[in-house]
């Protein structure tokens, strides 16, 4: 069955080719991109061709996209992105009704746009979120036209069909809500727990996720199946370091010891240099950024474990496998503490035995010891 | 006269050495998996690899162990038996824990003298107990970090929800200096009692066996 299933033809139907062509995409790149679509879900390459016809249906969902207290990480990914035109396809293909770094419309016309199509889509348009979620003081920290984002996000993604929550900031609050969080920010599958959300997160994520969870939406008509932290599996279901490049050199046990040493230079592992890998959930080692260009470990720098919720404050220090002990000194790490204490304990041990040899008159019956000649 | 007393059952005393032999194994080889001092020279060693594989190996070995030694807790003899490594919950415990502190604390000088665990030390191993728990949780919990899904990520995995995922692991790791420190503890205890005692505390892990003068016990 599976061999079968595995040789059977892929293949797309020449009128679809044709129409993206007519449209400057040619069917090389067209093809490609369905194909790593159906990769990146992990699915069988018999889908190839099922999600070039779900991408020709007529259903162009409308999207409205909001950020929030973020960095604009999320957006700048994804229009860089030109995996086989991949922006193209999101961008004309998609029907995006309100993006604040790219459309024309501004002021009370934008405003409009937005809440003409939360009316007229109700229920079916998708909404994604950038950015966290301030809360503290009745939203004051993070306004759009007068609105509290927090108003905003309920009234967009409470009547949106799915909402999707691109980078950590949106995903778990991020770097806007680490310690001591001033504005109280929060993700928002929390601001709004009503609302249906997926979590892409990432500091930026990979727009290639965020292209394979719509594919995956306008070919299923449902998001794909996530973790305990509502993340895609497809995207967030191994750990880093169980696909990372240098993972030979961590089981060999060659682990660069600082940054340009002689280990550092011939690509050994970045265990030592406090890389998060071991503890991450993310497909970097595989999809890669900037079209498959590179990613943070094959460049030489440690995971710091940005799209773990918390990774701001639980990660950290980024150059450190662990963190630090609470209530002990910046340079004081696990094991210098730990050393301390069972020197301490056999120091104070050793103490209470000379002393306890010296003693006399304590042991059992020692008057009734009958000495050896 | 002195009566020899049958007082460490055989299970507790293989599960004692058993659980001796991993703590040894699982500290050394956790350490290094916590801080890997020594580098491989060539990249068809597999030092990592397999020093994480013993530990993993005793991990098991050591779940077992524990799991038989807790199930002995309701079956086996008096001083096996949990009552033994609660003595705050009873009034003859508590004397015996106070006479004991007084001991050590030079305070008193008769030495306590009893069949099985002085009652100090009953308190300090349902504590260790306790820590070994939390090593045999935290250690599936990151064991399972490898495949979402699987049996202890479904089981522990909530874990990294409630603490994350770094304070699983700074816990596991700072539990293990504890362990040492006990070890140390235990070692010099177990050494001191014997002498005092003079009852064959060293040996009574190995044969099972006190000698006791059942005048003095009363
Ligand atoms: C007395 C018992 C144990 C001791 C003293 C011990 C000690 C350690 C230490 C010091 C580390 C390094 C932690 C770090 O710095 O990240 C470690 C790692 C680890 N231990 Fe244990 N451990 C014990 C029991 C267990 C058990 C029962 C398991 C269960 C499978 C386990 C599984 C692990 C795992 C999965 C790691 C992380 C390995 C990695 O990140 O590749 N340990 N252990
Ligand atoms: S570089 Fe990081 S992710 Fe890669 S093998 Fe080493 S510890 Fe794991």
């Amino acid at each position: 069955m599976q061999k079968e299933q595995y040789q059977s033809p892929v293949e797309v139907s020449e009128d679809i080719l044709q129409k993206w062509e007519a449209r400057g995409v040619n069917r090389r790149d067209f093809l490609k991109f369905c194909s790593t679509m159906t990769a990146a879900l992990a699915l069988p390459v018999s889908f190839i061709p099922r999600i070039a016809e779900a991408l020709e249906g007529d259903n162009r969902p409308p999207v409205i996209w909001m950020e929030f207290q973020g960095c604009t990480g999320d957006t700048e990914a994804l229009l860089r992105a030109n995996q086989p035109t991949a922006a193209e396809l999101i961008l004309d293909y998609l029907s995006l009704e309100y993006n604040e770094t790219i459309m024309a419309a501004a002021g009370h016309q934008a405003e409009k746009a937005k809440y003409d199509a939360v009316e007229k889509y109700k229920g079916k348009y998708i909404a994604i979120v950038e950015g966290s979620i301030p809360m503290a003081d009745g939203g004051v920290y993070c306004t759009v036209a007068g609105e509290s984002a927090l108003d905003v996000a309920r009234k967009v993604c409470g009547s949106a069909a799915a909402t999707i929550a691109v980078g950590t900031c949106a995903a778990y609050g991020g770097i806007p809500a680490a310690a001591p969080n001033p504005t109280g920010a929060v993700s928002i599958s929390r601001a709004v727990p009503g609302a249906t959300v997926i979590n892409l997160p990432g500091c930026p994520l990979n727009a290639d996720n965020l292209t394979a969870v719509i594919v995956h939406y306008l070919t299923f008509g449902r998001l794909p199946a996530t973790d305990s932290f509502g993340r895609p599996r497809f995207a967030y279901g191994k750990r880093i370091h169980d696909n990372c490049e240098r993972r030979s050199h961590f089981d060999a046990g060659q682990y660069a010891e600082s940054f340009g040493d002689p280990g550092h230079r011939q690509g050994w592992c970045l265990y030592k240099l406090g890389c998060k890998g071991p503890q991450t959930y993310h497909n970097c080692p595989t999809v890669r950024y900037n079209e498959g260009t590179s990613w943070p470990v094959m460049a030489g720098h440690g995971c710091i474990g940005c799209s773990e919720p918390a990774f701001w404050d639980t990660m950290s220090p980024f150059y450190r496998r662990l963190p630090q002990v609470p209530g002990f000194g910046v340079e004081a790490t696990a094991d210098k503490i730990g050393l301390g204490l069972a020197a301490a304990t056999a120091v104070a041990f050793g103490a209470h035995g000379v002393a306890s040899a010296l003693r006399k008159g304590d042991a059992h019956e020692t008057d009734k010891v009958k000495e050896e000649e | 006269m002195l009566e020899i007393r049958y007082v460490w059952e055989w299970p507790v005393r293989i599960t004692h050495w058993i659980n001796a032999l991993c703590i040894v194994v699982l500290a050394v080889t956790g350490i290094y998996i916590g801080n890997p001092f020594l580098l491989a020279p060539s990249p068809d060693a597999f030092v990592m690899g397999w020093v994480r594989f013993i530990h993993y190996v005793f991990a098991y070995l050591f779940t077992v162990s524990m799991v038989a030694r807790i199930i002995w807790l309701f079956i086996g003899n008096q001083h096996a038996s949990w009552k033994a490594f609660v003595p705050w919950a009873f009034s003859k415990g508590r004397e015996n824990m106070w006479g004991t502190f007084k001991y050590y604390t030079f305070i008193e000088k008769k030495v306590p003298y009893v069949v099985g665990h002085n009652a100090l030390a009953a308190a300090a191993y349902s504590l260790v107990f306790a820590l070994f728990l939390v090593q045999i949780v935290t250690g599936f919990a990151l064991y399972g970090q490898y495949q979402p899904g699987s049996f202890w990520d479904v089981i522990f995995g909530p874990l990294f929800g409630l603490f994350s995922s770094p304070g699983v692991r700074l816990t596991h790791h700072v539990v293990t200096w504890l362990l040492i420190g006990f070890a140390i503890h235990h070692i010099y205890s177990a050494w001191l009692m014997d002498i005092k005692e003079k009852n064959g505390t060293l040996s009574s892990i190995f044969s099972g066996y006190k000698f006791m003068n059942p005048e003095d016990l009363k």
